[in-house]
């Protein structure tokens, strides 16, 4: 084994330099060369000023606008410099307490919705940055956003339909809406 | 079961199949330095390297001399990734000036990097500088997957070489795994992640401003750095207000690559990929289960040509793509079926065009359930250990799947020549059993499997068992281990199995509510994945030194063949029978009692 260690300290060097520096320098100037908008964070940009990411999802409480997952960072929701889920287990007690608290609370903010709240609007997401609720969620939510903003409904539901990306490719994964892009639409449209 | 699911399902396979098959044919090649003509230009680099490490070709090792090299290399990339830990406060490429980290986190990600397992007791985006993710932890991903590669070269050319001393040379097989192909495949993939979101940047972490501020609750700091503490010793928590979103950015799409091809699976990010910059599209995610696949699957057709019969190679891939396929089946139905929970408090479940329904506990919206189960699946198999959804919350059935996966060995395609080297392990007892039931000398590929095989594949198959059992146990009986369990009841059980179950057999996935940031555990499961890869590693090469020393003997009426139908059911047969006996006692004690306690609440 000492017999090899010659060979093995220069070689880790040699790969190390190839795969360690060589190889992300050249993946990191193609990108920035080609692709810089995603590679810097695909920022959703107005009047050319950054307000936010297309890719990571913000928190909203306000039931004037679309509310997304539930986020477990810490020390506040949806933040983007530490990612993390919740990791509460099916049976564990904390899990049911947290479903029933947000389940009260979206009841609060409209006591006329009575359909059943759909399950990706009250559980946590597993980056606890993810942009994206279900069509199903949000359509829960549009009658709300329409009475507060004082919008038809119809509208809501137009500016709703505007933000859903289908299945890409038209099978892969699911279809869902960006909540953050769609709150900023809402601005716009009845601020 | 719906049509898009077998849709996207069916596509993943069909793609993975005619992808591994010319790879495979690929890798065949240039194992024996025939290199094809569109990297031949890189052969004066090849050369570059063995002239300055004193390497010459034809110098042929044996066993020992082979496991030497591969234990003498390995022990240095651990003190490589230790030090840049340890020293990442003072080096560049720290824009975030991230501290050092302490000397047990230190050794547990240096050990899991460089045993290909890549668990994760760090958070990377609020732990790792760049250059220690870089030149440290890519690095790992890039030579310990080389280094299995390599590995399961030797022990093909046991089986092809006949009344031979040596098994090839360590540092040829190392350095061609990394040059023809980890690194074209990961430039190849790098872009086209970058291409669906996966950010690439050098630059310190962006900030934008918050739509909505948000008020939350912080620790109160003192005016000497410490957090204030009350009279019961808790945090004292004031108010505080974000206006401003911090995004942690960082050369991520360049390690995340690798991070798959070289079925490693450390996040460059702590949510790994289900984090929207590792993984933003459900192309990426298909992209990333394609890449975990690929060579474990390739290798299988490489092992074919080595042989002189693809046959025997496809024999292996059904029997993986078997057990892979009916074990997918139940991860994507316990997930749908779901929490029962959910109904009890009145919520939507039921999957449709509008949303995943399901289990979307610890779950992506744009993956919902059936990529999510794809990839929970896939990861686990293959010993990657990347993730697009927090394992701890997934149902008991669903959450057995996985952990049953990794205890199996990681021979259901398994890491990158890991799991194909596990998988010939089997095929040796597959036909030494038999060959017991025959009464015949059990031969395999024209080689007498013998005592001394035997003896080997028993110490490869049972080491990690044995890691595992007992590293399970004794965690659960000392204080330092139980006090890191963080669900209650039976799922605090899995979670320490899953966490032995992970390190012991170099997947790196974790149920990762447990709090395994302590001492305790990243020396406990540090040991775990250096005693799990190098025992095997040994075991391996030394039944490819016997191999390669033995005669080659021709097929007779006896002989058992080893390329049929009949074949596939006893080698499914071995490593189901195996696996079972060895862990069904302590799955009944976690996911099992906790899927009878969920439906039992109804």
């Amino acid at each position: 084994m000492l017999k090899e260690l010659q060979p093995a300290l220069i070689l880790l060097a040699l790969l190390s330099a190839l795969t360690g520096a060589a190889y992300p320098a050249l993946v990191t100037g193609l990108a920035q060369a080609t692709m810089s908008d995603q590679a810097n964070g695909s920022l959703l940009k107005e009047n050319g000023q950054a307000v936010g990411s297309r890719l990571i999802g913000q928190p909203f409480s306000d039931p004037r606008y679309f509310w997304g997952r539930p986020s477990a960072t810490a020390p506040m929701p949806y933040n983007g410099g530490s990612s993390g889920g919740a990791n509460l287990g099916p049976l564990n007690p904390a899990l049911e307490a947290a479903l029933q608290e947000r389940i009260s609370v979206l009841k609060a903010a409209d006591p006329s919705q009575q359909a059943p709240i759909p399950v990706d609007l009250v559980t946590a997401s597993a980056s606890g940055l993810d942009p994206h609720i279900s069509p199903a969620a949000a359509r829960w939510q549009a009658p709300r956003v329409a009475r507060l903003r004082g919008l038809p409904e119809a509208r809501v539901l137009a500016l709703l339909e505007r933000h859903t990306e289908g299945r890409q490719w038209g099978f892969l994964g699911e279809p869902r809406v960006n909540v953050l892009a769609l709150n900023r639409a809402l601005d716009q449209a009845a601020p | 079961m719906n049509a898009n699911l077998l849709l996207q399902y069916g596509f993943f396979f069909a793609v993975l199949f005619l992808l591994a098959w010319p790879l495979g044919l690929y890798m065949a090649r240039i194992y024996r330095g025939d290199l094809p003509a569109f990297v031949a230009w890189l052969r004066p680099l090849e050369n570059f390297c063995y002239r300055l490490a004193g390497v010459r070709h034809g110098d042929d090792m044996g066993w020992r001399r082979y496991a030497g090299a591969v234990l003498a290399f390995s022990l240095l990339g651990v003190l490589a990734v230790y030090a840049l830990q340890r020293l990442q406060l003072w080096l560049p490429f720290n824009p975030q000036a991230m501290a050092n980290t302490t000397p047990d986190l230190a050794f547990n990600t240096a050990v899991s990097f460089v045993t290909n397992t890549n668990w994760q007791a760090y958070g990377g985006e609020t732990t790792m500088s760049y250059l220690t993710q870089m030149l440290g932890l890519a690095v790992q991903n890039f030579l310990s997957a080389a280094t299995g590669m390599a590995v399961v070269v030797a022990l093909m050319r046991g089986f092809q070489r006949k009344e031979a001393g040596g098994i090839g040379n360590f540092w040829i097989d190392l350095v061609r795994s990394t040059l023809y192909v980890l690194l074209p495949l990961s430039l190849i993939l790098a872009l086209a992640l970058v291409g669906q979101g996966v950010v690439q940047s050098v630059a310190p972490y962006a900030s934008v401003p918050l739509t909505q501020a948000v008020d939350y609750e912080q620790p109160k700091v003192g005016a000497d750095g410490q957090p204030v503490l009350d009279a019961a010793g808790k945090p004292v928590l004031e108010a505080a207000t974000a206006r401003e979103q911090t995004l942690a950015l960082g050369p991520a799409a360049s390690q995340i690559a690798i991070k798959h091809l070289g079925t490693n699976g450390g996040g460059f990010f702590n949510a790994n990929s289900s984090h929207p910059y590792e993984n933003p599209t459900p192309v990426s995610n298909l992209l990333q289960m394609l890449a975990i696949v690929l060579i474990p699957a390739a290798l299988c057709f490489t092992f074919g040509r080595w042989v002189g019969d693809l046959r025997q190679g496809l024999a292996i891939l059904a029997a993986m793509t078997a057990i892979l396929v009916a074990l997918l089946a139940v991860e994507v139905w316990a997930e749908q079926a779901g929490n029962p929970l959910f109904e009890r408090l009145g919520l939507a479940t039921q999957g449709s065009e509008l949303m995943a329904g399901g289990n979307m506990e610890g779950k992506e919206a744009r993956f919902g359930i059936s990529a999510t189960s794809l990839f929970v699946t896939v990861t686990t198999a293959v010993s990657c250990g990347a993730v697009n959804a927090m394992h701890d919350s997934l149902t008991p059935l669903g959450g057995l799947v996985p952990m049953w996966l990794m205890q199996l060995g990681e021979v259901v395609f398994g890491g990158v020549g890991s799991g194909l080297y596990g998988m010939l392990v089997f095929a040796i007892v597959g036909v030494f059993v038999a060959g017991l039931m025959i009464g015949r000398t059990p031969e395999y590929l024209g080689k007498k499997i013998e005592a001394y095989e035997m003896k080997m594949a028993a110490v490869a198959i049972l080491a990690t068992p044995l890691a595992v059992l007992l590293g399970t146990a004794l965690s659960l009986m000392l204080e330092a281990g139980a006090a890191g369990v963080f669900n209650p009841g039976a799922h605090g059980f899995s979670e320490v199995l899953y966490a032995f179950s992970s390190a012991a057999n170099n997947n790196g996935s974790a149920f990762a509510g447990l709090g395994a940031n302590t001492p305790y555990y990243n020396t406990a499961l540090g040991l775990a994945m250096l005693f799990g890869r190098f025992t095997i590693i040994a075991a391996v090469l030394a039944i490819a030194g016997s191999l390669a020393a033995k005669k080659r003997i021709p097929p007779s009426a006896g002989t058992l063949p080893t390329h049929t139908p009949l074949f596939v059911v006893l080698l499914i047969g071995t490593v189901i029978v195996v696996g079972a006996l060895t862990f069904l006692p302590s799955l009944a004690l976690g996911p099992v009692v906790e899927h009878l306690q969920m439906v039992g609440v109804r």
